[in-house]
């Protein structure tokens, strides 16, 4: 094996009760693309923060041969209302008593870009108004300005077309001709084993699979992400029988989907697949083009859809960002609770219910702990009189016992009659909770079809095929 | 080509709203001869170089990202300490000098509240407005500070002895002071780090700029430049006057605004913002000689400042 750019011994890292690694290993030669894959959550992104020293790991080694890392994520780290060269040379630009050399600094930025075979970026561009392919080029070209050796790149593709992957995979092999060791995350198989070479698999926080990519077939890959037995972790539902069709969807979203009373419909699917998006539109928070909406016998176009009208017809959504979008955290649990019902009496018998674990309803509920609060949202739901239950990743970001508990109280929710539609990356949950499975895959909903039929397998497949045939 | 024709019209759009402004005051007033003769050209660009001085300043302030209230109250404050300088017989140049560094001292405090305390930029000035407007009333006695006769006095003058300087010799510094700082925004690394800043915050750190220092030297040197404004407004009113400037960072913030200049960063021009002093200075003499009282002049540059900014996130929107 040649050099070793990178390697990293036993990392660990804890946020609060939720431990992100749990010992991970992983070296990186000298101009190698070694992939990281794994489930949503399964640690990749809290992995190249430690690797690039953003975040700081709680245990363990990071060493790295001889130079620097560069970090390229979406966009994140570009400033849009400067040039492509000022992007390109922002902190090492060429100057004399201050004065930048604007003509040495764009023959650099030229050079660069054109040596990565993209001469028609012009260097004098404002970098807002380039494709996001041409940005991620000029992230590239910075790492290169800075004379990284390590480049991490998280999922840098999602954003882009065919087309633009191709080229974007040129640049990577041309960087590792140059002996640049990159570390490549993302979802997409195919794209993985075009790519890289060798991967590691993250589950849980720890690598529990390192070696070529050759050597293992799809399924067996996929095996290694998903890793535990699904049944173990949740106890066998009480049958249920599912009532009336109350909420029908119809191509909102490019999604069709109908659900039952008493019945618990799953959507799995990528980050960023367009689940969020779709729970949005039906709930009438975001405008959704075309599509119609039968709630309970009425039909309703999805463009005139408002989420004030939507609870009044008995709808209820929960955010997957409880903190931007659910809570209030100033306020007290008997206000949070009471937010879309203005009736704050009888507010004990949820916490009692629910077991929220707070000394007082009183208390701002951003004393509670995170599951607490979670609870505190799902109580909204109910005291608001839901029936039809729009949730979006209920359990993200809570300890395992209360995950417990809310699985107990949704499958108590379907077994009153109330209809749920659940949005979960988490496929464990989804195989224990649900009576029937959609997949989202960019943008467009699978037909909904039972749980038995599928298998986490044929799940992730849905989740991530078809790309290469795009 | 359509996105240079955009980018274009954007950049042309302050030029032309100056252009609409002094053409429908030349109709409005009758007497367009008048309007634009030279004695009321004068008179005009004198009244602006108090805005455009401090708009040099907040316009470094606002590209960062950052917002400063407290404007009038240090040109109220330093107006007094040339004044009492001059009072006791400093000699001029040192009295101007002082009042500069004030300023500057004034905008670190601001840059070193934002940063080392971490209070966002609006709260940070905006206790400074009221400390320093103390400050120069507790200087000055609650009153004002009667200035000896100095050439300081003829820096704001609307009509210069000196015949050959055509217009205030405070016009010409605002205008050399314009050009050098409008140099040093475009041309010096200095500059493109405060637009970097401005564009995003978080990219300039993990570029290894000194984020914390950029901004107590940014708040610090337009600091000095309402310094400056400060010695411009003694010299107009030949005194020093601890009640002057109330609402004046109003002003400033609008100009740079009308200017193409964007409160959330990245973004502004000291030319557009020279522009933006210039329409509104224009719209108050056109207003008063057609005869409109003060009011309308209020609600047409209220509405003004509203409309400038929905034009250009309009032209943002569509790219």
């Amino acid at each position: 094996m040649a050099m070793t750019a990178l390697s990293l011994r036993g990392i660990r890292k804890r946020f609060g009760v939720t431990v992100a690694l749990d010992g991970v290993d992983l070296d990186i030669a000298a101009g190698e693309v070694l992939a990281i894959v794994g489930e949503n959550g399964a640690g990749k992104s809290t992995l190249l923060n430690v690797i690039a020293r953003a975040l700081e790991a709680d245990e363990g080694e990071v060493t790295l041969g001889a130079a620097g890392v560069a970090y390229i994520r979406q966009e994140l780290s570009l400033f849009p209302h400067l040039t492509v060269a000022e992007n390109v040379l922002m902190g090492r630009e060429p100057a004399r008593f201050g004065v930048i050399d604007r003509r040495a600094m764009t023959a650099r930025a030229r050079a660069l870009l054109d040596e990565f075979g993209r001469p028609e970026i012009d260097p004098n561009e404002t970098v807002g108004r380039l494709s996001p392919a041409s940005r991620q080029v000029v992230e590239i070209c910075r790492a290169l300005a800075a004379d990284a050796r390590v480049i991490l790149m998280d999922e840098p593709t999602s954003s882009l077309e065919r087309a633009d992957v191709v080229r974007l995979f040129n640049s990577i092999r041309k960087l590792c001709a140059r002996g640049i060791a990159v570390a490549y995350v993302s979802h997409f198989l195919e794209e993985i084993r075009e790519i890289a070479t060798r991967a590691v698999v993250l589950r849980d926080g720890r690598s529990v699979w390192t070696g070529r990519l050759e050597a293992i077939p799809d399924e067996a890959l996929i095996r290694h992400m998903i890793g535990r037995p699904v049944e173990t972790v949740f106890t066998a539902a009480e049958p249920r029988t599912p009532g009336d069709v109350v909420l029908a969807v119809a191509s909102i979203a490019n999604a069709t989907f109908e659900v039952r009373g008493g019945e618990i419909l799953g959507i799995a699917g990528l980050v960023g697949s367009g689940r969020t998006e779709l729970l949005r539109a039906v709930f009438g928070l975001d405008a959704a083009g075309h599509g119609e909406l039968t709630v309970r016998g009425e039909r309703l176009e999805a463009r005139r859809l408002s989420a004030f009208a939507s609870i009044r017809r008995g709808l209820g959504y929960l955010s997957e960002d409880r903190r931007v979008e659910g809570l209030f955290p100033h306020l007290s649990i008997r206000e949070n609770l009471a937010m879309t019902r203005l009736d704050r009496r009888d507010i004990g018998r949820w916490v009692e219910r629910l077991r929220i674990k707070a000394a007082d309803v009183e208390d701002p509920v951003g004393t509670l702990s995170g599951g607490n609060q979670q609870k505190v949202l799902l109580a909204r739901l109910l005291h608001q009189g839901a029936s039809i239950l729009l949730l979006d990743e209920p359990t993200r970001g809570i300890d395992v016992g209360t995950k417990a508990e809310i699985y107990d109280l949704i499958r108590a929710l379907a077994r009153e009659g109330k209809a749920i539609v659940m949005v979960s990356s988490y496929l464990p949950e989804l195989f224990g909770v649900c009576d029937r499975l959609a997949v989202m895959n960019r943008g467009r909903l699978s037909a909904a079809r039972p749980i038995e039929a599928w298998t986490p397998d044929s799940v992730l497949e849905a989740a991530i095929g078809g790309r290469a045939a795009a | 080509m359509t996105v240079g024709t955009a980018s274009m019209l954007r950049r042309v759009a302050p030029f032309a709203g100056l252009a609409l402004v002094i053409l429908v005051f030349a109709v409005l007033t009758g007497a367009p001869a008048q309007y634009l003769s030279m004695p009321n050209l004068r008179i005009v660009l004198a009244q602006t170089v108090i805005v455009a001085v401090g708009a040099v300043g907040m316009t470094m302030i606002i590209v960062s990202g950052g917002i400063d209230l407290s404007v009038g109250s240090t040109i109220a404050l330093t107006s007094v300490a040339t004044a009492l300088a001059l009072h006791r017989a400093w000699p001029p140049v040192i009295a101007i000098l002082a009042a500069i560094a004030l300023g500057g001292l004034v905008g670190m405090a601001n840059g070193l509240v934002i940063t080392t305390l971490r209070v966002v930029p609006f709260i940070a000035t905006l206790g400074m407005l009221g400390v320093a407007r103390g400050v120069a009333k507790w200087l000055a006695g609650e009153m004002t500070v009667a200035a000896p006769e100095t050439w300081i006095n003829e820096l704001a003058v609307t009509f210069p002895s000196r015949a050959w300087l055509v217009v205030a010799p405070g016009v010409w510094i605002a205008l050399i002071l314009a050009v050098l700082a409008s140099l040093g925004l475009q041309r010096t690394v200095f500059g493109r780090h405060v637009f970097a800043i401005g564009s995003n915050e978080t990219a300039a750190r993990a570029c290894g700029i000194a984020v914390t220092r950029m901004k107590i030297a940014i708040y610090g040197l337009a600091g000095c430049a309402f310094g400056l404004a400060g010695v411009m407004q003694m010299s107009r009113l030949r005194q020093g006057d601890p009640t002057v400037a109330a609402g004046a960072e109003l002003d400033i913030i609008a100009a740079v605004v009308i200017g193409g200049g964007s409160l959330s960063g990245g973004q502004g021009s000291i030319l557009g913002a020279m522009i933006g002093a210039l329409i509104m200075a224009f719209l108050r003499n056109g207003c008063q000689q057609v005869g409109w009282p003060n009011y309308i002049q209020e609600i047409i540059i209220g509405a003004i400042i509203v409309i400038a900014v929905a034009l250009e996130s309009r032209a943002r929107a569509r790219g």
